[in-house]
């Protein structure tokens, strides 16, 4: 699979452009440095793009037609028949029809999963061996549950408050700052438990310390559609006015609103690059939007209103409706006309919630008839970071990955819409700068008028001193000083026009002679 | 259909003994490792502050002499051998590793002003203010030896009578002269016990001398009429003149640049000169508060330990304005004399208050063999802080140092003392013809004149 390397050459590193610092850096020492250190950048960029098709031990899955075949055509049964052993056991369905729809998250290196059951069914599994980790009922609404930074920890959003339980199922926690919480989302960069609630209030708790760290009341009503953008740990909510709105801890206000749909927003995904975003609206419309630009790139119709959307990390974009999921590939870089792979429930199950598994080539759905995996296969990122998540961790890794991410914790005032800011140097708008110059323009010309005025008019005789004629030379004596700044001022743009011409009317070749 | 789906086995991807180091699998893709910038930088800012937590600079004090330490020299051919002399005519060696003395050698009649050690590393010479010059032979002595020889106190093999006091002395890096200073300057042969040639520039004392470690025929030398004098043996007369508006207190040549040098000024100020262009400084080192008593370069050339009248050692860099480290104790009086090891570890500064101090050039340095992950790790620390180092937080962090309460009050009422010059000195600018009150550059403001 030498193709598939040499793209992920391309994706992963792109050639950084080498900066060209200007020349009136004056600090020679400074300018030396600095383009020593993009040099090294550069090069150490490029060396690990060419090492990678080396080290990296795994390749991506794939789902290849032959002949006149469509991938959208294929079942899952021919799919699991067609896959080794293993990986066929990774598809599976878990009929739980008397507990009511589930809501399902992934622990981050993809082996742990937990469920939660509308009527209180909370469960954690070892899904690939099969093992029941915990399982409770605890008697009352469960609308979402969630992974904290790693299995032992999950968190979920019952009636009244969110409870925090342990990998055995006991309950550590009631936070009961969080009033009626409709949806979770944990950001394990900032060790923050983000909930919205019933109201339209968004909450974040650090769960590390225990400190509230934020509550933002929205003022657009009930909101059940909460997402965290991995990019930049910003959190996107869609409303019922067909909104969708992006937080931070640190504003009450939202960061951005957008405008995405006629009637309210039921789902919102973010690409894992922080590039684009997905909604979708009760309005029938998938939308693709450039988080770059905020503006919408290309729409999809749903049969019905999609109920959930997730992006997996190969970035195929999965939309379930009703009991059908559509799984596109390539679909938020440019409209696609048909869907990569379809997969249908069992009918009158109605899907609430899907998650592809990071790491493998599956995708968890929870729906009101129980709990289903399908495969998916080019869905997970093949190769994982074992500093990272590592699906295959021991006690001791995990004791010591947890002591590194407290470690490196960030703080919730580091997040904002661009994650590269941090350290870097924050240039002067151009109004500014050009406000100066034109201040300074303006000085200098009052400052010449001045000085035109203290030139002393001399007395004449024969008639050349009357006030016409003096009044006449005082303004003169102000041209004249006036003048060399006009005239700089007509040899600049007389210049760039120069530049201009010869540079449109001269070949490319030629015009470094010019 | 051609389907493939990831799929792993558990072998593979594990060990497969317990006694196996665990399988670690890297992938760099920035997808997989988003807010990598926001990590970094709590990685700094852990790192600047593990620094501060780690900074335990004073390693020990090697008590002994009982008057003030007024001279040190340090072998260029050993490292563990380090000597220093007092006021009171005491020569000590010393055991820097076992923070002891080895040998006594008493025989000054007054204060002990010069140390050196010949370039071969087996002689001693000294000078005081008895008029003599010693040469004592130094014990060969290997590695960690701590036999403790006080018991039998050794003579010096040669004692020079001079007519005046010397006050400093120095040995050619190759070669066998030796340099004193005191009413004039004086070239010595090891095997002579009279000088064989002497230098006068002025009436005024020379109080401090120093060789060029590339040019062995070339020194330096300050005097108390605050001039800065380069000779070279080849020449009858001294080459170059510089008269400063305060005295230098002493003069490093920088081991690698070897054509400049730092001298120790009285103004409270180090001044950094290139000995070709002596019209300016090449840079003013700024942070003692009283005068600034010795400087010594680091082996790497790199930095510089400075001892001040105000009880304060600070480390430079060559090229810095400001002191990267300063170190003071309670107990630790005005230091005389400072010294880097020879491998650039530590410092030694001798001081008023009988003793020599040992400290660490770097604060908060783990010292002791490192294992290569912690290398590794203190390497990938530096990187962070050197990177981030502009943010305010960790500048903030980094620059943060402890001073005693005379040394800040002193810092800031010098602060305000120039400010008010400052001030005074646009105001007269701003009431004068243009260009009539020019605007000298430090460098050069406190040159009044150079002479050839």
């Amino acid at each position: 699979m030498l193709h598939q390397s040499v793209a992920t050459l391309e994706v992963h590193f792109p050639t950084v452009p080498l900066i060209q610092f200007p020349m009136d850096l004056h600090d020679k020492k400074l300018r030396g440095k600095l383009q020593y250190g993009e040099k090294l950048i550069n090069q150490s960029a490029k060396a690990a793009a060419k090492f990678e098709q080396w080290l990296l031990p795994s390749e991506a899955g794939y789902l290849e037609p032959e002949g006149l075949e469509q991938t959208k055509n294929f079942s899952q049964e021919a799919i699991v028949s067609n896959v080794d052993i293993s990986s066929a056991r990774k598809a599976f369905d878990i009929q739980l029809p008397a507990l009511g729809p589930y809501t399902l998250d992934f622990s981050p290196s993809g082996r742990y999963l937990v469920f939660g059951g509308r009527r209180g069914h909370l469960a954690t599994i070892d899904w690939k061996s099969t093992h029941l980790v915990s399982e409770l009922q605890v008697a009352e609404t469960t609308r979402d549950v969630k992974f904290l930074h790693n299995e032992l920890f999950f968190a979920a959003a019952q009636k009244k408050y969110v409870y925090i339980y342990d990998k055995k199922g006991t309950e550590i926690h009631c936070l009961k700052e969080h009033t009626f919480p409709l949806k979770l989302e944990f950001l394990p960069h900032h060790f923050l438990l983000v909930s919205v609630d019933k109201f339209g209030s968004l909450r974040y708790q650090d769960t590390s310390t225990g400190l509230m760290v934020a509550q933002h009341r929205t003022h657009l009503g009930r909101c059940s559609v909460l997402r965290m953008n991995p990019y930049n740990a910003v959190v996107g909510l869609g409303h019922n006015n067909g909104s969708v709105t992006m937080w931070s801890p640190n504003m009450s206000k939202p960061l951005v609103t957008l405008l995405c749909h006629h009637g309210p927003v039921t789902a919102v995904a973010f690409e894992s690059q922080g590039q684009q975003m997905i909604t979708a609206g009760m309005d029938g419309k998938v939308k693709v939007f450039d988080l770059r630009k905020y503006v919408a790139l290309h729409a999809y119709f749903s049969k019905s209103p999609a109920k959930s959307l997730d992006i997996s990390q190969q970035g195929l974009l999965a939309v379930g409706e009703g009991s059908n999921i559509e799984i596109w590939r390539d679909a938020l870089t440019s409209k696609q006309y048909k869907p990569y792979m379809t997969h249908h429930l069992p009918k009158g199950w109605q899907i609430s919630n899907l998650l592809f598994c990071p790491y493998e080539d599956t995708m968890g759905i929870g729906h009101s008839g129980g709990l289903s995996s399908i495969l998916v296969p080019g869905s997970g990122e093949a190769n994982f970071d074992t500093f990272v998540a590592n699906p295959f961790e021991t006690v001791k890794q995990r004791q010591e990955a947890e002591v590194h991410l407290l470690l490196d914790k960030l703080q919730p005032e580091m997040i904002a819409l661009d994650p590269k800011q941090i350290g870097s140097i924050r240039r002067e708008p151009k109004e500014h700068s050009q406000m100066k110059s034109q201040q300074a323009l303006e000085a200098n010309r009052a400052a010449a008028i001045m000085a035109g005025k203290l030139v002393v008019v001399r007395h004449k005789k024969k008639g050349r001193d009357k006030p016409t004629k003096r009044q006449k030379r005082k303004q003169n004596n102000i041209i004249t000083a006036k003048r060399p700044l006009i005239e700089a001022q007509i040899h600049s743009k007389s210049s760039l026009k120069k530049a201009k011409i010869s540079d449109q009317t001269l070949p490319l070749a030629l015009r470094r002679f010019a | 259909m051609k389907v493939k789906v990831i799929s792993r086995s558990e072998d593979e991807f594990t060990r497969e003994r317990c006694q196996d180091l665990q399988k670690v699998f890297r992938n760099l893709d920035p997808k997989l490792h988003p807010l990598e910038k926001a990590h970094e930088y709590t990685r700094a800012l852990n790192a600047v502050k593990l620094d501060k937590v780690f900074a335990k600079p004073f390693m020990g004090a090697l008590s002994g002499h009982i008057d003030a330490v007024s001279a040190m020299a340090k072998n260029p051919r050993r490292l563990n051998c380090f000597i220093s002399g007092s006021m009171d005519g005491e020569i000590k060696l010393w055991d820097v590793a076992y923070r002891r003395a080895n040998q006594t050698l008493l025989g000054h009649k007054g204060a002990v002003r010069g140390l050196t050690i010949s370039s071969d590393g087996e002689r001693l010479l000294s000078c005081g203010d008895d008029c003599t010059v010693r040469i004592w032979s130094l014990p060969e002595s290997g590695m960690g030896s701590s036999e403790a020889n006080t018991t039998s106190p050794q003579k010096s093999i040669a004692c020079h009578v001079g007519k005046n006091a010397f006050r400093a002395i120095d040995h050619q890096w190759t070669g066998s002269f030796f340099a004193t200073a005191g009413a004039q300057v004086d070239i010595w042969d090891q095997n002579r016990s009279e000088p064989i040639d002497s230098f006068t520039w002025g009436s005024d004392t020379v109080i401090s001398v120093r060789f060029n470690p590339a040019e062995p025929e070339i020194f330096s030398t300050s005097g108390s009429d605050r001039s800065i004098v380069l000779y070279d043996l080849r020449m009858g007369t001294p080459l170059r003149k510089l008269i400063m508006q305060t005295r230098t207190n002493a003069i490093a040549w920088n081991p690698r640049e070897a054509f400049n040098f730092t001298c120790a000024n009285e103004d409270c100020n180090c001044y950094s000169y290139d000995m070709r262009k002596l019209q300016s400084a090449l840079c003013v080192h700024k942070d003692h508060v009283s005068a600034v008593m010795d400087v010594d370069f680091s082996p790497t050339g790199r930095e510089f330990v400075t001892g001040s009248y105000d009880r304060t050692v600070r480390i430079f860099s060559y090229n810095g304005g400001h002191s990267r480290e300063v170190y003071h104790t309670k107990r630790m009086q005005r230091v005389f004399c400072v010294k880097f090891s020879g491998d650039g570890t530590y410092v030694l500064s001798g001081s008023d208050d009988t003793n020599v101090r040992l400290w660490k050039a770097k604060a908060a340095e783990q010292l002791g063999v490192l294992l290569p992950r912690e290398k590794r790790k203190h390497a990938y620390n530096n990187a962070l802080t050197e990177r981030y180092k502009h943010l305010p937080e960790i500048l903030r962090i980094g620059r943060h140092r402890h001073l005693p309460k005379p040394v800040y009050k002193a810092a800031k009422l010098r602060r305000t003392v120039y400010d008010a010059e400052k001030k005074r000195e646009d105001r007269k600018r701003a009431h004068s013809a243009p260009g009539s009150v020019p605007h000298p550059p430090l460098r050069k403001k406190r040159i009044v004149a150079e002479l050839e």
